[in-house]
């Protein structure tokens, strides 16, 4: 069956009441019907929740084959617990037929690809793939369809049931005896712990794992102790020069400059403009260097930034220490400076996935959010996004909160070059969509702006400020012209991958690529 | 092969980036930035031994890449090097906007490279006096024959001072209140101006230093240069953005130009605006600003 951005979704994957994409808010106003955990009462008072090792909180928590285990992504390429459970529960338990639901997974989670290949993972949720685990995903080896979700997805699918967690692990920087986590104050320390939140209140059994235990109560806490089953203490939960950087710098490369310079020039040229205004951006070369042309802006009209979201990083910190900014909260830091921020400076606070991103609740964050500023592996004609799979075919990506804020936002702003080494990033037809068109307003590229054509009132800010824009079919022109017009892809029938829109419905499959003969 | 128009010889000229010739990654895109002109180097960015390379690098690039608006010069080496002659070969069969002359001293040295220049233009069928001159003056005798210079060839749109090389002639190094260049500088505006052609100022080449920067672009606005030579493309903006007129300088220049127009249809020569008086002096200055605030976009009437 069709769907609205044009995609072939084959028709066994429409059963349980599961639909195509049919447009932005085609959900609003309908219900859902939220389940509930079955989880264990300890009444009596307790010493300690501490257990040995990994395999004893397994086997405390019940696990058996077939069952499904989350995991968080906060300590990013440094993550060592989803790697450690796994190893744990396939190789010293002997469990097989699982399911990972994880809100991202990256090169850190390479080994899991080997039970992949062998059958022992056979079910993947995730946003993020990448690495390892989307090569194998990519041929086919993975026994049913991983799917894709949104950050904000994930939060609704879990509370609507869709994804129901066994046993869900909380990688925790620092964790007191009964199991209240913090993202600070340990050795390994990032910050938010915001994706977890969601996945310990709906999860069966909750296992802390942290390398630092700190005296009770660990507080204020972001997981808390009233859902969680276990902690065990390991000697290392990640690597900390992996988990967070040193502080994230503004690039100085000039064409990222420029991008930058007209990204804040596009916002600026908005009614949208204004004092209080919201703002999140992310952290890529031109995206993160908006921060430095939006400064300029504001203080020219001596206005300030009412609250940031995001994935935040050092920039939007110095933005709130020099008071120009009024709150900041987050689900995630990228690095140092920001971990280091959170809950400390004043105005910086952390939030749960639902609360940032969530389409299921009565209103998210990014609901309320003025401007986004968002990159693309590609775009299409269209404005359809892909951030998921690359110019192969292959999964190497993450929807992460694009989807989310782009639909949630007063004005979505995606920034990429034209074209990267000989690929054309603005094109005909995107790989994947991840994020649907009507979703996003404004295109800045190293080659000129080009507005979507459902945003007149955008196209008359524009002229007004005198910012030339051009068509996003001249802007593909331009690209094929220089770099050549890509063959099309070829795929098996065989679908590895189904991308759901945040609302639960169909965006687009990823079918297994076939191998390329020349 | 991408055909460009017939070069201007008079046009906006406010940004002039240099670009090493030889490397693809900068000059397969460099009008991106929104220079008004680009200056591809053969000269001093190029490695003596590596001089053939960057013209076959040169010349593909012109003949593939749709540069646009953007104005394309070439800057070839110097009349005592073996390589000017060849550059100026692959200069005019590229088909590049104009040539830069470097170390340009007299009159007779503009008139050699115009000989070369004729030469290639019939040995490769291009429109004869096509390809535009400008000369680089670096040394002290280029500054004395500044007027010779600008008046040797019609090709000739214009001047620029290179501060490096002069500096070192004079014994002296950057000042930050410009009182190193300031004779020099004064000496070739004048002849510019007296020739009718434009002037360029030298590069500015501490890119962290943004007040220096500026300081040195109020100064080039003050003494009446055009434009200046750019080597960072983060430096095109406060260019673009110092020269730019004021509101008021385009309010009265479009008063100053419609006035004229329909005072001198009705036969009338000197005439008022609130009450200055105005002839057709005042036109050509008043016509620059808009085209000015067009290309800044300030304005976008049609009297320009």
């Amino acid at each position: 069956m069709i769907n609205a951005v044009g995609r072939d979704i084959p028709n066994y994957l429409l059963k349980d009441g599961k639909e195509v994409y049919q447009g932005k808010f085609y959900m609003d106003g309908k219900y859902i019907q939220k389940v509930a955990p079955k989880t264990v009462r300890y009444e009596k008072p307790q010493e300690s929740k501490i257990v040995a090792t990994i395999v004893d909180a397994l086997k405390q928590c019940g696990a058996k084959s077939g069952m499904t285990f989350s995991f968080h992504h906060h300590l990013r390429n440094g993550d060592y617990v989803a790697n450690m459970v796994m190893e744990a529960a396939v190789r010293e338990l002997g469990l097989c037929d699982l399911t990972i639901a994880a809100t991202s997974l990256g090169e850190a989670n390479d080994p899991i690809a080997e039970y992949i290949e062998e059958g022992k993972v056979i079910g993947l949720q995730t946003s993020g793939i990448r690495g390892k685990i989307g090569d194998v995903v990519s041929k086919g080896k993975l026994k049913t369809p991983a799917i894709i979700r949104s950050h904000g997805g994930r939060p609704r699918a879990i509370e609507a049931g869709e994804v129901h967690i066994d046993i869900a692990f909380v990688a925790a920087p620092t964790s007191d005896c009964v199991g209240n986590c913090r993202g600070i104050g340990g050795k390994s320390n990032c910050g938010s712990l915001g994706y977890a939140m969601t996945d310990a209140r709906y999860a069966d059994k909750v296992v802390v794992v942290t390398d630092c235990l700190v005296d009770f109560p660990n507080y204020p806490a972001s997981v808390e102790a009233i859902d969680v089953d276990a902690v065990v203490v390991v000697d290392s939960i990640g690597n900390p020069a992996k988990i967070a950087s040193a502080a994230a710098r503004i690039s100085k490369n000039p064409r990222d400059l420029m991008m930058a310079e007209n990204v804040a020039k596009v916002i600026a040229s908005t009614p949208y403009f204004k004092d209080g205004f919201s703002f999140q951006t992310g952290v890529g070369g031109p995206s993160l260097a908006a921060n430095l042309f939006l400064e300029r802006f504001m203080d020219k009209r001596n206005i300030k930034m009412g609250w940031a979201i995001g994935g935040i990083c050092g920039p939007m910190v110095e933005l709130l220490k020099k008071g120009k900014v009024g709150k900041v909260i987050d689900v995630q830091d990228f690095d140092l400076d920001a971990v280091n921020s959170i809950n400390q400076t004043p105005g910086h606070f952390e939030m749960s996935a639902s609360q940032y991103a969530n389409p299921a609740n009565k209103g998210a964050f990014v609901n309320k959010l003025d401007f986004v500023v968002l990159a693309a592996l590609e775009i299409d004609t269209n404005f359809n996004v892909n951030v998921l799979t690359g110019s192969d075919g292959v999964l190497r990506g993450a929807p992460g909160g694009h989807p989310d804020t782009a639909a949630g936002s007063k004005c979505c702003i995606i920034v990429t070059p034209l074209i990267r080494g000989r690929m054309a990033t603005v094109c005909e037809h995107v790989v994947t969509v991840t994020t649907p068109g009507d979703c996003v307003d404004v295109l800045v590229t190293d080659y000129g702006i080009a507005v979507n054509p459902l945003r007149p009132d955008i196209i008359e800010c524009l002229d007004n400020a005198h910012i030339p824009h051009v068509s996003i079919e001249s802007l593909k022109e331009k690209a094929y012209s220089i770099v050549g017009r890509p063959d099309d892809l070829e795929w098996e029938d065989n679908v590895v991958a189904v991308l759901e829109a945040r609302d639960g419905t169909i965006l687009d499959v990823v079918r297994q690529i076939r191998p390329y003969k020349v | 092969m991408i055909p460009r128009p017939r070069p201007r010889r008079f046009r906006l000229r406010r940004t002039m980036m240099f670009m090493n010739a030889q490397k693809p990654g900068l000059i397969k895109d460099a009008y991106i930035y929104g220079c008004d002109s680009i200056m591809l180097d053969l000269e001093d960015a190029v490695a003596e031994n590596q001089k053939d390379a960057a013209r076959f690098s040169l010349y593909h690039a012109l003949k593939t890449i749709d540069y646009g608006n953007t104005e394309v010069i070439v800057r070839i080496n110097g009349l005592d090097t073996p390589h000017w002659q060849e550059d100026i070969r692959v200069c005019v069969a590229g088909g590049a906007d104009g040539i830069r002359i470097a170390k340009c001293e007299s009159a007779q040295d503009v008139i050699t490279v115009e000989n070369a220049v004729l030469a290639a233009e019939k040995e490769f069928g291009v429109e004869e006096g096509r390809t535009l001159l400008m000369a680089a003056l670096e040394s002290p005798k280029g500054i004395i024959n500044a007027y010779e210079i600008c008046t040797a060839s019609k090709r000739m749109f214009g001047v620029a001072i290179s501060g490096g090389d002069f500096r070192r002639c004079m014994g002296t190094h950057f000042q930050r209140d410009g009182v190193d260049l300031l004779v020099a500088r004064g000496q070739m505006l004048i002849a510019a101006r007296a020739a009718g052609i434009q002037c360029f100022d030298t590069v500015f080449t501490d890119l962290d230093d943004d007040e220096g920067f500026e300081a040195e672009l109020l100064q080039n606005k003050a003494m009446g240069f055009d434009g200046k030579s750019l080597i960072n493309p983060k430096q095109i903006r406060p260019v673009h953005d110092l020269l730019a007129p004021t509101e008021k300088e385009v309010l009265w220049a479009k008063k100053v130009v419609e006035a004229y127009r329909e005072q001198s249809a009705a036969g009338v020569g000197v005439f008022t605006v609130d009450g200055k008086m105005i002839d057709i002096a005042f036109i050509p200055g008043a016509e620059r600003t808009l085209r000015l605030a067009k290309a800044c976009g300030m304005y976008d009437g049609d009297l320009v």
